[in-house]
């Protein structure tokens, strides 16, 4: 295995489109190493992109949003308190990951490129609209994060390209986000399912809504249909119950031993009208 | 080879190391500072916790090489010469330990903590050492040693 530490993306994007074998990116490891150290994926070339400037900052950007360097990690995000006011649900799905050992090294974008369908803070990230940019032999371009994943483990990055930043829209006046997962514990387990919302009211009612779901298809779902149903409303039941069964009916999960596809797709409702709540509540807050 | 230069326990360090070798096992067979133990190697345990710039991170999921030009600090750095650290004199208090593999881990996690939350409550503590598995103890020894620390220190400053 060769390690590099290139000190551009650009530098890291020629690395991984000159290599013939197995590459993979480093920035947190909480993915990558454990596949290493397990024999499941052993890389011919890892690119540490750790040494490249910037990777581990938080900047406001022109327009209000925000961006997040791909070597932010988990504690780091959850420091920033500006980042955390407009936007806890995408910081506190990151920090439901694993231990304060993994917080301290797991990234957004290892957590997108890993691309489990259970990745927790890939719904919060799709129902908060955000985008990655991403540089590649043929440049730089920004992809909205629902458009990431493929399947289990896949991600529809080409060869050479590798993601340098999350980007977070303007939260603007009376926005509001959440995600829920579930798990049989309190702590320390992967998603049997998880659910993102975020939306936007006037007064009472609700302006734009996005809801993701994970760990229900293979992979993270956008459910338009789900945030179409809060849309004009005051998050009543009505509104409420549509939109349960709105998340129900998108669903396609597997039966294992985290739980059945019945289970999972009764408590996809549940967690997704619960996740509302709070986001409306937020939101008005 | 990569040759690593890096800082542990305030004192710098240079080696040679495999692209593969983590820094778990670059500090137990190259520098001999056996204190991290390796429990599961994939992250869960939290046996082979150390200090990376301040923060405890699995030493089993940090390559050595990553730790060039940065901060290292492990069990070996608590006390102070032949004075223990406060918590390591509780957890001996409180027979905190069994065996004792889960402890270097535990006492670097929990030295974190109050460092950042010198007055935290049951839950907190128990949130934050969610990540050291101990087969021994049951946990609670560990939790009473930890706050019982915390209250020892706040009245020393």
């Amino acid at each position: 295995m060769r390690y590099h530490t290139p000190t551009s993306f650009e530098d890291a994007s020629a690395i991984a489109a000159a290599a013939t074998g197995v590459t993979r990116f480093l920035a947190g490891g909480t993915d990558v190493l454990v596949q290493l150290r397990s024999d499941f994926v052993t890389p011919d070339d890892l690119i540490d992109i750790k040494q490249i400037a910037g990777v581990r900052d938080i900047t406001r950007r022109g327009d209000g949003g925000w961006r997040i360097g791909a070597a932010v990690s988990g504690a780091e995000l959850a420091e920033h308190k500006a980042l955390t006011a407009e936007w806890p649900g995408v910081v506190e799905a990151l920090e439901l990951i694993g231990s304060t050992q993994i917080q301290a090294r797991c990234t957004l974008v290892g957590n997108l490129c890993n691309g489990s369908p259970a990745a927790d803070s890939v719904p919060a990230m799709i129902a908060a609209s955000a985008s990655v940019s991403v540089v590649g032999p043929a440049g730089e371009r920004e992809i909205a994060v629902e458009d990431v994943p493929t399947g289990p483990g896949m991600t529809s990055l080409d060869a050479g390209e590798v993601v340098s930043a999350v980007n977070l829209p303007p939260r603007g006046e009376g926005g509001g986000d959440a995600y829920l997962r579930f798990i049989p514990r309190t702590e320390m387990d992967i998603a049997v399912v998880g659910a993102g919302v975020s939306l936007s009211r006037d007064g009472e009612s609700i302006t734009a809504a996005r809801v993701a779901l994970g760990a229900v298809a293979p992979t993270v779902l956008l459910v338009e249909e789900a945030g179409a149903t809060l849309v004009g409303s005051t998050l009543d039941d009505t509104a409420l119950a549509a939109l349960a069964k709105a998340a129900e009916a998108a669903c396609r999960p597997i039966s294992d031993k985290r739980g059945t596809v019945a289970f999972r797709t009764q408590v996809a409702g549940v967690l997704a009208r619960r996740a509302a709540k709070i986001a409306y509540d937020r939101a008005g807050a | 080879m990569i040759h690593v230069s890096t800082t542990v326990n305030g004192d710098a360090h240079e080696f040679l190391c495999d692209p593969r070798e983590t820094l778990l096992d670059a500090l137990r067979d190259r520098l001999e500072l056996t204190g991290a133990k390796e429990g599961c190697g994939t992250g869960d345990c939290g046996a082979c916790t150390v200090l990376l710039d301040g923060r405890p991170v699995c030493s089993c999921l940090v390559l050595a090489a990553e730790a060039k030009g940065r901060e290292v600090g492990t069990v070996e750095g608590i006390a102070d010469g032949e004075d223990l650290h406060p918590l390591q004199r509780k957890f001996i208090e409180h027979a905190a330990l069994q065996c004792g593999i889960c402890t270097p881990g535990i006492l670097v996690a929990a030295k974190a903590l109050l460092e950042r939350n010198p007055d935290p409550n049951e839950t907190e503590v128990r949130y934050w050492l969610a990540g050291n598995l101990c087969r021994c103890t049951g946990y609670d020894k560990i939790i009473r040693a930890v706050l019982d620390a915390a209250g020892e220190m706040r009245e020393a400053t």
